[in-house]
């Protein structure tokens, strides 16, 4: 039996992924690495269904993962059995504010889309900011974390990395991924064609909100400690969502994850060798990235690969 | 008068001469887009790299960050040249459009920490002989430093309009902001006219930065502030608008001094935001009318 070479790798990287941190189960820095790639890896990736597959680049994701992040924080302070629930309940507060953004802002197209849901990720910091009462505010919010030990973090993480990817897959090959890539390819003649822009825009919206919703869940429940220009910055989280996903590769199904490693691993070498530069490092990436791999690294590597007539969302 | 209406006055004045200044900045962001097309999200970075200048011009030399106009806006035009030329005539791809806006976001970033780096973070400020100087008008404060950079602002102003109506160039740029192909049609340098117009853009960024100088502080992230500033006047003016960026400007600046006098502090900035979106998806041609030069 000939195996893809396509697929040997993709075997291979999951055994490593699941394998992990049982080797480096005694390395605290290598695991708290390894899981912020995931948080990042999962915030790109939902981001990527909007972004990416149905073609509405955000600028303000943001807005969902400070949402997810606040409303676990303040429901479940103390984690414990609510834990897992308690994620999802941070996706489905992010996925009911993604729900009347996307109905006023759906109607703008391209930048004008991506800086609406700038200024909402602005609108919900200020909120957090000052509706002290509840969010106490720039103080910050302190949980207590429950799951012992990063291992346990790593493969919960790693869990529901695993659904989402599965569900973006799913879509991808079936009706939602081919209406997705009408509406990004020509919004107009989608619509004239009688595809429904609006319900499948919202519709990649929600799912999207939902999954970065659950990301600030996890990330909140993970350091313990959040405030709202860290969960809801612009530069921090938006930013770095959207420059993963072009990192890594637009509408791939593995691109987000790819950028996520490179560009955390990248971060930490820049704060290490840069000190006050590395945001200055960060910025000259963002411009490389840019100008000369607009298609990612997962882009680079198919073009690179076997031509193949591919039918199909990527 | 009595009380409540002195300060109704006096927020009203103080929002008018801050407007003056946000109208510059509004024309050269919404100049840049009417032609190009290109948001440029480092707009309010060009302006920081604006007041620095003026800043060391006022320590070494001694220039007044009002006169020092002359210095920094030929100086950010040259370097909005070369941004343009360097970075975003780069641009291609099937995303190029939203990547413009992910490209001068970088850019913006790297001019700020750039200027991080060399100048650390520390706040720096301006103090010349008129900076605490207030003038008493019919009862009413008004603050001297914020008047002469009005009347600096609305003289750049001036000479813009002159400029885009009477010489050629200027009719140039207006052609090709109303229809591109058309007016390279009638021999317009459609490519030449986007770099200058980018490097006017960042010229006016840098006017505005040296008028801001004396009245505000100054630190490398202050540009993200100018940004949003910029973004709001656009839109609110309609983007690729002059007189509505003028009004914009105005508009911004009246609402942003009476919503801190009468509406929570903390909140004001979330004011701004909610009208950019609300117009936006409402009347994206702005409140003003037409999205023509």
């Amino acid at each position: 039996m000939v195996i893809p070479a396509r697929t040997a790798a993709l075997v291979a990287a999951c055994g490593v992924a699941a394998l992990f941190p049982l080797i480096f189960r005694h390395d605290g820095y290598v695991l708290n690495l390894a899981t912020l790639i995931l948080i990042y890896g999962i915030t790109g990736s939902s981001w990527n269904l909007l972004g990416g597959y149905a073609g509405q680049p955000s600028f303000g994701h943001a807005a969902f993962f400070g949402v997810g992040a606040y409303t676990f924080a303040v429901l479940f302070p103390s984690g414990g059995a609510w834990t897992v629930p308690g994620f999802a309940v941070g996706g489905l507060a992010a996925a009911l504010v993604a729900l009347p953004i996307g109905a006023v802002i759906f109607r703008l197209r391209g930048p004008y889309f991506a800086l609406s849901m700038l200024a909402f990720a602005e609108i919900l910091r200020l909120v957090a900011q000052n509706w002290t009462s509840v969010t106490k505010g720039a103080t910050g919010f302190m949980l207590t974390p429950t799951v012992e030990g990063k291992v346990a973090h790593y493969y919960l993480i790693l869990g529901v990395l695993a659904v989402l990817l599965g569900i973006t897959a799913a879509m991808a090959s079936a009706r939602p991924g081919f209406y997705f890539l009408a509406i990004r390819e020509d919004q107009d003649v989608a619509e004239a064609l009688g595809v429904n822009t609006v319900g499948y825009k919202m519709l990649a919206l929600a799912i999207s909100g939902l999954f970065t919703g659950v990301a600030g869940a996890i990330y909140a429940n993970y350091f313990a400690y959040i405030e709202p220009n860290v969960v809801f910055s612009t530069v921090e989280i938006s930013l770095a969502t959207y420059l993963i996903v072009v990192l890594g590769g637009m509408s791939t199904l593995f691109g987000p994850l790819v950028g996520s490693a490179v560009l955390t691993i990248m971060g930490e070498l820049f704060r290490v060798f840069a000190g006050t530069g590395n945001v200055l490092l960060y910025g000259i990436l963002i411009v490389l990235v840019v100008l000369f791999m607009p298609d990612g690294v997962v882009g680079m590597l198919r073009r690179l690969g076997p031509r193949r007539r591919r039918v199909g969302a990527a | 008068m009595e009380i409540g209406t002195y300060v109704f006055l006096q927020t009203l004045i103080s929002g008018v001469l801050v407007g003056g200044i946000y109208c510059l900045i509004g024309i050269g962001l919404t100049v840049i887009f009417g032609v190009m097309r290109i948001i440029n999200a480092c707009h309010g970075d060009l302006i920081m790299v604006a007041m620095y200048l003026s800043y060391f011009l006022f320590r070494s030399a001694g220039i007044d960050p009002l006169l020092s106009v002359v210095v920094t806006a030929p100086a950010l035009f040259c370097l909005g040249w070369v941004l343009h030329r360097g970075f975003i005539t780069r641009l291609s791809g099937s995303y190029a459009e939203d990547n413009s806006l992910l490209l001068t976001f970088g850019l913006g970033l790297v001019l700020a920490n750039t200027v991080l780096v060399l100048f650390t973070a520390d706040y720096r400020v301006v103090e010349t002989a008129y900076s605490r100087a207030v003038w008493r008008v019919a009862g009413l404060s008004v603050s001297a430093a914020y008047v002469f950079s009005f009347a600096m602002a609305i003289l750049v102003t001036a000479l813009l309009y002159l400029f885009f109506m009477k010489t050629d160039l200027g009719m140039a740029i207006r052609a090709t902001a109303q229809n591109r192909m058309a007016a390279g049609l009638a021999g317009v340098n459609v490519e030449r006219v986007g770099r200058i117009t980018y490097g006017l853009g960042a010229a006016l960024a840098g006017a505005a930065g040296a008028l801001f100088t004396p009245v505000f502080y100054l630190y490398p992230t202050v540009g993200s502030l100018f940004t949003v500033k910029a973004f709001e006047v656009v839109v609110l003016g309609g983007m690729g608008s002059i007189t509505g960026a003028i009004f914009g400007g105005l508009v911004l600046g009246v609402v942003e001094s009476l919503g801190a006098v009468y509406v929570s502090t903390g909140y004001k900035d979330a004011l701004g935001f909610v009208a950019f979106v609300l117009i936006l998806a409402f009347r994206p041609a702005g409140l003003a009318g037409r999205s023509r030069l």
